[in-house]
């Protein structure tokens, strides 16, 4: 025996590492546990490193920027000293008109921010499956991450935590990965559907849609908080490409979350349902159309990306009001200019101050 | 004439060349494999597709010609593979304890410092690992997951490109033949 194994011993060797291994593999499959120990020993020694990788990474990464940007910066800064003493001028008299401004209308935009509480994670790195979409970030138990929690940006989602490795590392798997899966609903038609990965692509799908149902292209899909991960009302992506399939509609969609890189993302630690929006979602180019020629209606609105709040609008109504009057902000000794012109008028008699409007005869 | 003659044992020599490594060394190239796999590919998506632990299995594999040295390795390095991955510990596991004992058995055969020889180990210990997780994914854990021949040799091929400098630079690191 002693001899059989001497003259066999590289091949034993070898079958007892897989015999070993295939025990592990067995009592994992069967009990579907989870050797945690190993893991977590694994990340904490890799974490550290990966951490000084990204580190020189982004070190060396703005040292060029910077660079860059250095070239412009003597002229830039004259250019913007100049902007600065225009823009304390606008801000002390949008000071002035935010006061009387409606405070109802501040209140709705004040509730339209998500009341989530969230905690802010850096990516570190990559897990060394091959194919899998699956990131390691630098928050952990320390930080109040659990697994199973979302995973957001601003601009959507783009993930869930699937694995927490001690206080500073967890695992977020990516919704672009074949595995993950997530409820969502349709803004315009309200339209269910199971937001999946798709294998090796960066964009993501939406399964379970019949095909009798309609889904607009371009319509954005939200979470619809059905799977208890995500919060409603979270922005997912928008609709790229929408057509019938054999039994149910092929929908993909170009992940919102995942648009301009992933560099820093948002754990939602206690996630709060909102309402799915009626209006196209925040980022889009928003389309204004010119007014007719002979309008007697106010100076049009100039087109512009994204939508135009209160505050654009009184910096415009400020900035034609300086420009029809040749004023200057910031330029000492001119005084203020007549911030009651009326400015839709023609001539130069109609642009002094409304008068007060007589009172019209009484009827006989 | 002679030169010719004096040719065959110093081929035969170089056949039966074991190298040893600084374990310090060892632990350090696959600690930087591994991380390089976990850290790069991120900002360099492309580069996902590059194995590196797999050719540092296969590079101090061929280089000790130890068997169990390279079942040992293969198994150890796996296994930290496996741990870093969502999968079940085990899986890259097997499939380098297979590489690290192959590659050690065929490099009995073979002038391993020779740059073709490497290339084509590289190559074909990379399909091989390749083709045996997905046996072992369809086989062991009933998964139904396709096999891209043709991405996977190309990917190998990319992976034996990169294998000539990289076994070349770790040559540096021997200290006795």
């Amino acid at each position: 025996m002693e001899l059989l194994l001497n003259r066999y011993r590289n091949l034993t060797v070898l079958l007892l590492a897989i015999l070993a291994q295939l025990v592990l593999l067995a009592y994992q499959v069967k009990s579907n546990g989870e050797v945690r120990l190993i893991r977590v020993w694994a990340v904490t020694a890799v974490t550290p490193l990966a951490r000084m990788v990204e580190a020189s990474r982004s070190s060396v990464s703005h040292f060029f920027s910077d660079y860059f940007v250095l070239l412009d910066v003597r002229e830039e800064n004259k250019r913007l000293k100049g902007d600065l003493d225009r823009v304390s001028m606008d801000n002390h008299d949008l000071r002035t008109e935010l006061d009387t401004a409606d405070r109802a209308q501040a209140l709705v935009i004040f509730t339209q921010h998500s009341p989530s509480k969230y905690v802010a994670a850096h990516i570190i790195g990559n897990t060394t499956d091959s194919g899998a979409k699956v990131v390691y970030v630098d928050r952990g138990s320390s930080s109040g991450v659990r697994k199973g929690m979302a995973v957001e940006t601003p601009a959507g989602i783009v993930g869930k935590v699937v694995n927490v490795y001690g206080p500073v590392a967890s695992m977020v798997l990516l919704i672009t990965d074949s595995n993950f899966a997530a409820g969502v609903i349709s803004q315009n038609h309200r339209v269910h559907g199971t937001l999946k990965g798709d294998e090796g692509r960066s964009i993501v799908k939406i399964d379970d849609v019949q095909n009798e149902q309609t889904v607009d292209a371009d319509e954005w899909f939200y979470t619809s908080g059905e799977d208890g991960i995500f919060p409603k009302g979270l922005p997912v992506g928008q609709v790229t490409t929408v057509r019938a399939g054999k039994a149910r509609k092929e929908i993909y969609l170009a992940p919102s979350g995942l648009q301009n890189g992933l560099e820093e993302v948002l754990i939602i630690i206690e996630g709060v349902h909102a309402p799915i929006p009626d209006m196209p979602a925040a980022n889009q180019p928003v389309q204004l159309l010119a007014p007719p020629a002979d309008s007697a209606m106010p100076a049009p609105v100039p087109a512009q990306a994204g939508p135009m709040s209160d505050a654009d609008r009184v910096i415009d109504k400020y900035r034609r009001i300086g420009d029809a009057q040749k004023h200057v902000y910031g330029d000492r000794g001119t005084g203020a200019p007549d911030y009651n012109i009326n400015l839709n008028a023609k001539s130069p008699e109609a642009a002094k101050p409304a008068a007060p409007a007589a009172p019209k005869p009484p009827n006989p | 004439m002679n030169d010719y003659v004096e040719g065959f044992p110093e081929v035969g020599r170089k056949k039966e060349r074991i190298f040893k490594f600084k374990a310090l060394a060892i632990v350090a190239i696959a600690l930087a494999a591994i991380v390089f796999q976990v850290a790069v590919p991120r900002f360099v998506s492309y580069l996902s597709y590059l194995d590196l632990p797999l050719l540092v299995t296969v590079y101090f594999s061929v280089m000790r010609r130890s068997p169990i040295a390279g079942v040992l390795f293969g198994a150890s390095i796996g296994l930290a593979q496996d741990s870093l991955s969502r999968g079940y510990l085990g899986m890259y596991g097997i499939v380098k304890t297979l590489v690290g004992y192959f590659a050690a058995s065929v490099s009995q055969r073979f002038d391993v410092e020779n740059s073709m020889v490497r290339f084509v180990l590289g190559f074909f210990f990379y399909f091989f690992h390749q083709f045996f997780y997905w046996v072992l994914k369809r086989a062991l854990l009933g998964e139904s997951v396709d096999f891209d021949l043709e991405q996977t040799l190309v990917v190998a091929v990319l992976n034996a490109v990169v294998a000539v400098p990289l076994f070349r630079t770790l040559d540096r690191l021997k200290i006795t033949s």
